[in-house]
């Protein structure tokens, strides 16, 4: 029999003063950025200066908000670890590139060639918290953090592990940023915020690194369950509300029986469609909520939405913040999360509230 | 000399990130791996490639090294004597 995979702890950092925080945080706007600064907390409380010196602000991030998912937990050493990254340690791959191109191929130091790896934030946090358990990080696009929660999920119901770290961590260094201009992936203009009626291409980035424990056990008070997690690279538009109707039947559902949907609406009007059509054929009288317009669009932002709605289902409210056609809000028991960015790399992650498990 | 030991302080905190220090905050004669600054391995590979591209000068054997990253005066000392840019 397989088992039940529960959410308990949970830590984000992002461009919203999310760390230590739910939902009920000050959300913060940045009219006027096309890519969002991220609110960082004072790294050398939580790590050790030796260690933070050599950090560049992805492992920062990442190791940050690791400890503190294990921390809300009350997990000190997990089974595995299991992250997802899209980009990866961005600004020491650029330094290490740079350096090699600079230098011509010679003199190249060792602190930036060892951090440029993708698995950097795993590997740290391993070694920060001494686990030599199953470590593994997903470079898999959009879908990676996606990637990452399924393996996570997956391991933990067919009893191979009992609590798991799992999250996704992206940086957008000032050459990546400078990089997506010139190629129209951020925009170039307009009010940034106007996420949902936005009138052009092109996204406003963020960054940013969510994770969550994941455990066999409910423990006192979980944040909710990871019921399935689905994903494909390519999927049609009008391909998709079958894709999401065969997945909720899947699960014994339909979408009447969704209280919530969470759809990834990041502005960009050449892929936006996606969401308005699935919203209109499957949800058109589900609460709908959206969240990048908080966060930013990046590969790993799918674990922003995670993290806040597994807040919504604990909680059982929505913040006025992320609604987006104002119905009556029911009783939170079922949220799906859908998204996808530039028309490929779709996922479907399905919750369930468990505010009175045990 | 005195110009070269506040450079070599510059270029320490800069290439090993060690963004809470200033120059001033660094004894001369303290010593900078162990219990003075703190540094490890890591750092002298780092201080190493710092000596070959700022001042011309290739370390080949690692027993050398220990005699030279003791502290600023004898990374001075050194760099005066064999300093090729």
């Amino acid at each position: 029999m397989m088992k039940r995979v529960y959410v308990t702890g949970l830590s984000c950092i992002s461009a919203q003063p999310t760390f230590g925080a739910g939902l009920d945080t000050e959300w913060r706007f940045q009219p006027e950025c096309n890519v969002l600064e991220t609110i960082h907390p004072v790294y050398k409380s939580f790590l050790p200066a030796a260690a933070l010196r050599r950090m560049s602000k992805v492992i920062r991030m990442g190791v940050t908000s690791a400890n503190a998912a294990l921390a809300d937990a009350g997990v000190s050493m997990p089974d595995a670890i299991i992250i997802g990254t899209g980009m990866g340690c961005g600004e020491d791959s650029d330094k290490f590139l740079e350096a090699i191109v600079a230098n011509g191929e010679e003199m190249l130091t060792p602190t930036a060639f060892i951090q440029s790896t993708h698995n950097t934030v795993g590997a740290q946090v391993a070694v920060g918290i001494g686990c030599k358990g199953y470590n593994l990080t997903y470079v898999n696009g959009a879908v990676s953090f996606e990637s990452a929660l399924l393996d996570a999920q997956m391991t933990i119901a067919e009893g191979n592990a009992h609590t798991i770290l799992t999250g996704g961590i992206d940086e957008l260094t000032k050459h990546s940023a400078d990089l997506f201009r010139h190629s129209g992936l951020i925009k170039l203009g307009g009010d940034y915020t106007e996420v949902l009626h936005s009138k052009s291409g092109g996204t406003v980035f963020g960054e940013g690194a969510a994770f969550a424990v994941l455990s066999d056990s409910p423990g006192k008070s979980p944040y909710a369950e990871v019921a399935d997690v689905w994903m494909t690279a390519v999927l049609q538009p009008q391909a998709v509300a079958g894709a999401v109707s065969d997945f909720l039947t899947a699960n014994g559902l339909t979408p009447a029986d969704i209280d919530a949907v969470v759809l990834g609406i990041d502005g960009d009007v050449q892929y936006d469609g996606y969401y308005s059509q699935t919203a209109t054929d499957l949800f058109a009288e589900t609460p709908q909520v959206y969240y990048k317009h908080l966060c930013g669009e990046f590969n790993t932002a799918q674990a922003f939405g995670f993290w806040a709605a597994c807040h919504m289902l604990h909680t059982n409210e929505i913040p006025p913040v992320m609604v987006i056609n104002h119905l009556p809000q029911r009783e939170l028991n079922h949220i799906l999360l859908y998204n996808q960015y530039n028309g490929i790399d779709h996922s479907l992650i399905l919750l369930k509230a468990c505010r009175n498990t045990p | 000399m005195e110009d070269l030991k506040l450079e070599l302080k510059k270029n320490i905190i800069t290439v090993l990130n060690l963004e809470d220090l200033k120059p001033e905050d660094i004894d001369d004669n303290a010593p900078i791996f162990g219990d003075g600054l703190g540094l490890d391995s890591i750092d002298a590979l780092e201080l190493i490639v710092m000596f070959s591209k700022e001042y011309g000068i290739k370390l080949t054997d690692p027993k050398e090294g220990k005699k030279i990253f003791i502290s600023i005066n004898t990374m001075a000392d050194y760099i005066t004597a064999h300093r090729t840019v």
